[in-house]
């Protein structure tokens, strides 16, 4: 039986997709209400980030709460940059407790990158030993080996980069992520049809589904600012060039099409389970682009969950 | 070795400025080699301060200076013992080890310390050292083609390199290369990848508890007591 609706639908073989809203920065949760009203229905899950690029905002397992709460499916981003073993447990333990049982596991942003640098960093796991963990207390342990009284379930995840500069150690993370029970991976942003296809090649060989990233972009400025800075990030010259192309104002519009169409193509082409789309700060358009790739279905809302 | 940096003057100033006789005290080793405290650092640091203080006006010290082989060694500290009723206080030049050994050795002394201490390293090029050795008590230099992914990434990861790095270098800090890459790199050469594969548990912690001590064989007759 399915630890989560998400997990459900993961063997179920359909087209998933997924978003995410990020938490505010400050207790003001008006605007991440709003955005996961408009996607709870339109999604399968949302991703709740944490503190995503080591910026401290409202924490991802208040906002799985929150989308919980709107009768969404949440999906709980969780990183090691700011809790030890001990305290990773217990927000599990939390997490579970409420329904939230999707878990990204990653190994989180340097300290250094976000915007309070002083602050002491703790990556006492890393993503492979996080989701390690998270088997072993499915297995009714802790860490430490001692007995759990209530043994929690999960549907977990993690991340992988498949237009990596240097992709052969990336795969060999991969790999470990995939050993150590990730049961879908959502990758960094894509914009290679071609490197989509040739992860996929190499990712078909384990039992593991794969929902493709997709960044819209909103300015040819935006994909070249993350081309030079953002590791993983490479968008072809010819998108943006397309973006350059565009009257001012209408880049957006631009990067809507240009996701929607990707987005298309990788459900006709089956190239992989589904997507995933980040419209970092512009949550709103992701209703516009799943209509625009013809994505708009009425989305199951209950499910069995085995608890 | 040890490396350290030497504090700015305007913060020895303010260290030293309750106290009248003041010894600024180099020390031989690790400190010489980075550069930091050595006998010429201790006798320019000397200088910099008799001339502040004559530029300023104020400030009544008396300046001395010394270096001694190793500050944090008991016995290398003995020659101060007919020098030490004479200062107020001993500026010291040696890592965070010497001038713990100097406070322990001469309880009525204040000592203050004269340099950051920085990392465990060693010199890359003339002038610029690079951090080596996080002394976490479990060398896993074996696994990772005796490149250290615990000081020398950022996050101390062990099963592999995080999203952050590019160009093969670190998120963090793009003048720095990537430990994992680094690491890859070299067990690839090796033909050593499968190291690389294998599933790493989260460290042991107990292994670094705070503080460390350890016992060598040779000290632990019956008897011995070394608290
Ligand atoms: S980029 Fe490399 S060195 Fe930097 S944190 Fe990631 S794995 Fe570690």
């Amino acid at each position: 039986m399915a630890n989560s609706l998400f997990e459900e639908k993961l063997n179920s073989g359909e087209f998933l997709v997924t978003t995410e809203v990020g938490p505010p920065k400050g207790a003001d949760i008006d605007e991440m209400v709003h955005h996961v009203d408009l996607l709870k229905d339109r999604v399968d899950a949302i991703n709740v980030t944490d503190g995503q690029s080591s910026v401290m905002r409202f924490p991802s397992l208040g906002g799985c709460l929150l989308v919980k709460e709107r009768g969404g499916e949440p999906i709980f981003q969780m990183t090691c940059r700011d809790r030890n073993r001990i305290a990773l447990q217990a927000d599990l333990l939390m997490a579970y407790s409420r329904g939230i049982t999707n878990v990204l596991c990653l190994t989180g942003d340097s300290v250094d990158v976000g915007d309070t640098k002083e602050a002491k960093p703790v990556f006492d796991l890393d993503s492979v030993q996080l989701l390690k963990m998270i088997k072993t207390m499915e297995s009714g342990m802790d860490i430490a080996g001692n007995e759990l009284k209530g043994t929690p379930k999960f549907c977990i995840g993690a991340s992988v980069h498949p237009e990596a500069d240097f992709i052969e150690p990336q795969l060999i993370k991969f790999d470990k992520k995939v050993a150590a029970g990730a049961q879908f991976l959502q990758t960094q942003g894509i914009f290679n049809l071609a490197s989509l296809r040739r992860f996929m090649q190499y990712a078909s060989q384990f039992d593991v589904r794969i929902l493709a990233g997709i960044i819209v972009l909103s300015s040819a400025g935006m994909a070249r600012y993350m081309n030079k800075n953002v590791p993983g990030i490479m968008v072809p010259q010819s998108m943006i060039d397309e973006l350059a192309g565009v009257e001012k104002g209408k880049g957006l519009q631009k990067g809507i099409e240009i996701a929607a169409e990707f987005i298309r193509t990788i459900k006709e082409e089956n190239l992989c389970h589904g997507v995933h789309i980040m419209a970092v700060g512009n949550e709103n358009i992701v209703p516009e682009i799943l209509e625009a790739a013809q994505l708009v279905k009425v989305r199951r809302r209950t499910g069995k969950r085995s608890v | 070795m040890i490396v350290a940096e030497q504090k700015n003057l305007e913060e020895i100033m303010r260290m030293i400025a309750p106290y009248e006789r003041v010894m600024i005290l180099g020390c031989g080793t690790c400190m010489t080699v980075c550069n930091a405290g050595g006998e010429r650092e201790t006798s320019f640091l000397h200088g910099a301060l008799r001339l502040a203080q004559s530029k300023s006006g104020e400030g009544t010290h008396s300046f001395s200076e010394y270096t001694v082989k190793r500050q944090c060694d008991y016995e290398f500290l003995e020659v101060l013992d007919d020098k030490i009723d004479d200062v107020d206080t001993i500026l010291s030049l040696g890592c965070g080890i010497g001038v713990q050994a100097i406070a322990e050795r001469f309880p009525d002394t204040p000592v203050l310390p004269g340099v950051n201490t920085a990392f465990m390293g060693m010199a890359k090029e003339w002038g610029i050292w690079d951090e080596r050795c996080a002394a976490c008590g479990e060398c896993r230099l074996e696994e990772t083609g005796g490149i250290c992914p615990i000081t020398r990434c950022t996050k101390g990861i062990l099963n592999g390199p995080c999203a952050g790095t590019k160009n093969g270098k670190c998120e963090a800090n793009t003048d720095m290369d990537c430990a994992w890459i680094l690491i890859y790199n070299r067990l690839e050469r090796l033909q050593q990848l499968e190291k690389m594969r294998r599933y790493y548990p989260p460290r042991n912690f107990l292994a670094v508890a705070r503080p460390k001590r350890v016992i060598t064989k040779a000290n632990t007759e019956a008897g011995e007591n070394n608290g």
